[in-house]
């Protein structure tokens, strides 16, 4: 029976038995919840500047610290880790993931001690994005200065 | 128009981001850390400050505002202090967003149990 099964058949059955190729459903998904972080993060500057008269600076920089807050708090509640399965990067590259990366390690490694547990794995995830963005703010920061252009 | 702005940028980077997740084999460590360095390329020529300007919030969201960040404080202090500069300026305006992860996510981990 398998060997007369010819190649045809035998790939339209693998084809009917696969799941369907979620790549377009993820990037919409990521889309949307990106845009809405997004969106969520102008509102709430809107807002402070609307309601409190402070510049626009000041509000983005309190806008970051809320949205860090509001990921790292659901981090530890445990619900984002399931959100960040079905939305992927839509929470991942927003300043949320940077957050979510660091709760969700000093959590997993709890139990080892404050140390070697927390201490040593709180960056374990998070110590790669500081440390391209220093190196890479590093060396166009070099260029740039050598360049003589002013900011 | 910056909310519609800031709906379309930051659902565009992350659609990219998702895009080269899908289709490589880079984990999401490898896609963040690409991110940031896009982020600080972007804006040694001010191009970022440019993209701030008309989206808005949207674009201080993304892990690329990060790389910004850390060159723009570089770059700020380098024009008062010289060479030097670029060392002394790297963390001033990122250090908010670190300090505070750092703070809340060592607080939640002291309260709260890890769930499996």
């Amino acid at each position: 029976m398998v060997i007369t099964m010819k190649n045809e058949k035998y790939e339209r059955i693998a084809k009917d038995h696969t799941a369907p190729n979620p790549k377009l459903k993820n990037a919409v998904i990521a889309f949307i919840v990106g845009g809405i972080i997004g969106l969520i993060g102008e509102g709430i500057i809107e807002l402070l500047c609307m309601y409190t008269h402070m510049s626009r600076n000041n509000a983005g920089t309190i806008m970051i610290v809320i949205m860090i807050f509001i990921a790292s708090l659901s981090t530890a509640l445990g619900f984002f880790d399931k959100l960040v399965t079905k939305c992927k990067c839509g929470l991942l590259i927003p300043i949320t993931g940077f957050a979510h990366s660091m709760t969700s390690a000093a959590l997993d490694y709890k139990r080892e001690g404050p140390i070697y547990g927390i201490g040593a794995n709180i960056f374990k995830l998070a110590g790669s994005v500081i440390l391209y963005g220093i190196i890479a703010a590093w060396f166009f920061g070099m260029v740039r200065f050598l360049l003589g252009g002013k900011i | 128009m910056l909310l519609l702005n800031s709906f379309l940028f930051c659902g565009i980077v992350c659609m990219i981001a998702q895009i080269i997740l899908d289709n490589t084999k880079l984990t999401p460590g490898h896609v963040t850390s690409m991110f940031v360095v896009i982020g600080a390329f972007l804006d040694s020529f001010s191009f970022y400050d440019k993209i701030i300007k008309v989206v808005g919030g949207g674009a201080l969201l993304p892990i690329t505002s990060f790389g910004h960040s850390l060159i723009h404080g570089a770059l700020a202090k380098a024009n008062e202090y010289g060479i030097l500069g670029i060392l002394m300026g790297m963390f001033d305006l990122t250090a908010t967003g670190i300090t505070a992860a750092i703070i809340f996510s060592f607080i939640f981990t002291l309260i709260f149990k890890p769930k499996n």
